[in-house]
């Protein structure tokens, strides 16, 4: 990466996604950085577009009308550095995730190690595993030669043997990778990422060297047996996966000339704020990070010095959307519904929404539909992701979510709710936290492209932060209890700093709100009942300083798992009532 | 703001490449004219490969199996033909296990592609030749009505248009097809049972035009042998106005339907080509168009998904709409006179 510009310097960042390309434009106010503007546009790397620039120019165009600073010249560049007259920005970065699912193909030695690093490895980027190879696949190489030529993966991931281990295995391993690379019309050869016992780097780039649109290494994902590091790897495969986009999607060439090389996948950009504000936040919870938009859902965690990352296609909102029906019921999607919805409907949406992909729901009947699905996507998302937890990272109860201390929230699904009510209750539902949480959401989407940004301007990502552009919902309270409906399972007291006191008593299956402003903080006393537990731990109260957001403290006490009643009647009710607490 | 056009032109001027997956012999030249079944181009590939490890086989070092391999890149070897042999008390020979054609040597082995695919590329359409992509294919031009659809089954295939939807609206049912129908590609509203789509096979038509599709029959779908366009999507959407006026009023023509797959990324879209005569080549659709009032514009989602309306104003900035989100937004005059405000990105041009 470059190294950072002077302090002081404008930046322009652009998040280009399947559907919205947003254009984000910071500068220095009052001496620290600031948010000036965001402003989006459709994303133009479909056809007839066929041209991502275009939508980027779009996004930069409508930045321009808002701000009223020129910032492309006549010919529709970007001008750059920042002008005597105003014009242009000093540094340009960008993020991406749009264009197909790349195609992954992964070669390793035991399903239970090199290959299961591989696939956590895989699922770091925008991709699918198309083809799996290891000792514990029977196909002869010939047969494995055809699979890898009929599927065309775009890249062959290849782990095995810990450094100075299995050599002669992994050498098996190549033989199919390489002869079927050789057979195929050199513009489908795949990008090859090597990821296994070091000592094997000089012998691999003997075989594969010419065979390979391109040929990468890293340090091995599984140095020892026992020891996994997807890190480095995953620096590699980011880099991969925007040299496989420059071939597929025009126009990523002016982007990225115009980012000088700050240019990175959305994903892995998300995952680098995460990890870094993870070792900020230093607690002894974790921080998660959901976004949900057209492309993919992705789940970042960071739990101090680790992180996990997880980017899951098959449940993002846009042209992938009826492969959700391979993960769920649509039973499932509308228990989340608030309207009587027929699961014919559901299904009618579903597809003809992946027609659309950019199409956004104009009824109050879509809508409902549409947050349904993101809802169950979003779910199935973080059940995917939890499995990749750290195993230091204790929940509750076995099968909830370890507390997470914030959760931060993005993605157009997300951001673009109508009211911040509607985005919290759907945090809830799909995310069901556990603790004590504060909920925060990313409403310009600015947690990748700050990623992006730190590595030109290191001190932005902090000073935006701390500056408000990103909106906390609030203080999240999750009982976990055993009860009936509208048994007392909490008592919880608020107390202002100007000594007025606000309480509430939490009924099994309600939703409670205590108001707190966004610039307040207040003391929290949480009284469970009949060994609920509030955070604290079972059957135990405490107090806490939280601080407001714009739903105040929210006092869920429809506990975890939450699973709402099997009868449509009842349930439609009550989704309705969990609506209206929070404001409709 | 730029928007997506829908074709569904009465005449226009059609430009269509088409090109193999792999490199192959062009078999058309340029300006001749060709009928939809036509090849313009073919290509053969290797069914399956097989690996012989001459080797291990002969118990021998990859380098001492080298020198013991009698056949090259490119020799085709036909089954039996000995691909190596070592001489002496214990002889032992490989040979090509089926015909096949050599690939690869080397590393004491031999990769032989053997099982030949033959492809080949027919035009879809009729017209002309105007330019040839070497060793890939070509473009064809043709002029007459172009109706463009949302969803193919990737087959393709050309007969005489018989329509059998008396309303945008009908349900096409197996009790409609009789003997008169075999070949011909039928226009029909939507479907909902796969015994439908079964009976056509069985007649069997060259092709069926639908409005829509119940998302439940999409396996059934995409197994039939003829081609299947939807027009407007999945569910009981009837066919837009638009498309079904066209439709309708060009029946007992002959009609090519290229019910491709949907490509975002391409641009490749189902597609039904009705080629007529011109004394003057008409101009070619346009892609791309800004929104702007007057423009014939079609409803992509609910409210009214499908219909066919015209813009009377584009509103300034964002506006709320039902569902609560903000959004640029335009009035559309319906058909039936209705108003409804609909965000610009669920439209399209039709055009």
């Amino acid at each position: 990466m470059p190294a950072s510009l002077v302090q002081g310097d404008s930046l322009l960042a652009v998040n280009i996604g399947a559907a919205n390309t947003r254009a984000v434009l910071f500068d220095v106010v009052e001496g620290e950085y600031r948010l000036l503007a965001s402003a989006s546009a459709p994303s133009t790397v479909e056809a007839p577009f066929q041209d991502l620039s275009e939508g980027v120019r779009n996004a930069i165009n409508e930045l321009q009308t808002i701000t009223g600073r020129t910032l492309l010249n006549a010919d529709r560049r970007l001008i750059t550095p920042f002008q005597p007259d105003g014009s242009g920005v000093d540094a340009f970065v960008s993020t991406l995730s749009a264009g197909p699912v790349l195609k992954i193909a992964i070669v390793g030695l035991l399903d239970e190690a090199s290959l299961e690093s591989a696939l956590r490895l895989a699922e770091t980027t925008y991709s699918r595993v198309v083809d799996s190879v290891g000792l514990n696949n029977h196909h002869k190489t010939d047969q494995q030669i055809d699979t890898l030529l009929r599927l065309q993966p775009d890249i062959v991931i290849i782990t095995g043997g810990t450094d100075g281990g299995a050599s002669l295995s992994v050498r098996k391993m190549l033989e199919p990778v390489g002869l079927a690379s050789y057979l195929m019309p050199e513009e489908k050869r795949p990008a090859v990422l090597f990821a296994g016992n070091q000592k094997l780097d000089d012998e691999v780039k003997g075989l594969l060297g010419n065979v390979t649109s391109s040929l990468h290494f890293s340090p091995n994902v599984r140095p020892s047996l026992e020891t996994e590091d997807l890190e480095p790897a995953g620096r590699e495969l980011a880099e991969i996966y925007l040299g496989v986009r420059q071939r597929q999607l025009k126009g990523l060439d002016v982007v990225a000339s115009w980012a000088d090389g700050s240019i990175l996948p959305t994903a892995y950009a998300q995952d680098r704020m995460v990890r870094f504000l993870s070792q900020i936040y230093a607690g002894s919870t974790g921080l998660l990070s959901v976004d949900i938009g057209s492309s993919a859902a992705v789940v970042a965690t960071g739990f101090g010095q680790r992180s996990t990352l997880g980017v899951y296609p098959q449940f993002g909102l846009g042209e992938n959307l009826p492969a959700l029906l391979q993960y769920t019921r649509l039973e499932d999607i509308l228990r989340w519904c608030s309207l009587d919805i027929s699961i014919g409907v559901l299904r009618d949406y579903i597809y003809q929404k992946a027609l659309y992909p950019s199409s956004i729901p104009a009824t109050k009947e879509e809508q409902a539909i549409a947050q349904a699905i993101t809802r169950q996507a979003l779910y199935l998302a973080v059940q995917t992701a939890k499995l990749n937890f750290p195993r230091s990272m204790r929940s509750p109860r076995p099968g909830l979510l370890p507390s997470f201390e914030p959760i931060l929230a993005g993605g157009g699904a997300l951001s673009d709710a109508p009211t911040a009510g509607q985005s919290l209750l759907l945090l809830l539902d799909a995310i069901q936290p556990t603790g004590l949480t504060t909920i925060i959401l990313d409403k310009n989407d600015l947690l990748p492209l700050l990623g992006a940004a730190a590595a030109r301007l290191s001190i932005l990502p902090v000073q935006v932060l701390e500056s408000g552009a990103f909106q906390s919902l609030g203080t999240s309270v999750s009982v976990i209890a055993s009860a009936g409906y509208g048994s007392l399972v909490a008592r919880a007291r608020l107390t202002y700093d100007d000594g007025h006191e606000a309480q509430a008593d939490v009924k099994y299956g309600s939703l409670e709100l205590l108001p707190l402003a966004n610039d307040q903080s207040a003391k929290l006393t949480l009284q469970p009942s009949h060994g609920a537990d509030v955070g604290f731990g079972p059957g135990r109260s405490g107090t806490v300083r939280v601080r407001g957001g714009a739903m105040g403290v929210v006092l869920d006490g429809r506990g975890r798992p939450l699973i709402p009643p099997d009868d449509p009647v009842r349930r439609c009710e009550l989704v309705k009532k969990w609506l209206w607490t929070v404001g409709g | 703001m730029l928007a997506p056009v829908h074709h569904i032109l009465p005449l226009t001027t059609i430009l269509r490449e088409r090109v193999l997956p792999i490199n192959g012999t062009v078999k058309v030249r340029l300006d001749q004219k060709v009928n939809p079944t036509d090849v313009i181009a073919e290509a053969s590939r290797a069914r399956e490969h097989v690996l012989l490890d001459v080797g291990r086989v002969l118990n021998l070092s990859p380098n001492a199996a080298d020198k013991l391999i009698r056949c090259k890149v490119g020799d085709r070897l036909a089954a039996g033909t000995v691909i190596a042999a070592r001489q002496g008390m214990s002889s032992k020979t490989v040979t090509a296990p089926r015909d096949g054609k050599v690939v690869v040597t080397g590393a004491g082995q031999v990769l032989l592609e053997v099982g030949d695919s033959r492809m080949e590329l027919r035009a879809g359409f009729p017209g002309t030749i105007v330019q040839v992509i070497p060793d890939r294919g070509a473009v064809i031009q043709a002029t007459g009505a172009l109706i463009q659809g949302v969803w193919g089954n990737g087959r393709m295939d050309t007969g005489i248009l018989t329509n059998l939807a008396d309303q945008p609206d009908s349900v096409l049912t197996a009790g409609r097809f009789d003997v008169s129908l075999r070949g011909s590609v039928i226009l029909a509203g939507q479907c909902k049972d796969a015994e439908t789509l079964q009976a056509a096979a069985e007649l069997p038509v060259r092709g069926l035009i639908l409005a829509s599709l119940f998302p439940s029959l999409l396996p059934v779908a995409r197994e039939m042998r003829y081609p299947i366009l939807l027009t407007d999507g999945f569910g009981s959407m009837p066919m837009n106005s638009a498309a079904y006026r066209l439709l309708s009023t060009n029946v007992k023509r002959e009609t090519s339907l290229k019910a491709e797959m949907f490509d975002r990324y391409s641009g490749a879209r189902p597609e039904v080509i009705i080629p007529l005569p011109v004394s003057s080549e008409p101009a070619p659709p346009q892609e791309v168009m800004a929104f702007a009032a007057g423009l014939t514009v079609r409803l992509r989602r609910p409210p009214a998904a499908g219909m066919i309306g015209t813009i009377t104003a584009l509103r300034p900035g964002l506006t709320t709409l039902p569902s609560g989100l903000r959004a640029p937004t335009a009035d559309i005059k319906l058909e039936n006179g209705e108003q409804v405000l609909i965000p610009l990105i669920n439209l399209e041009v039709v055009g």
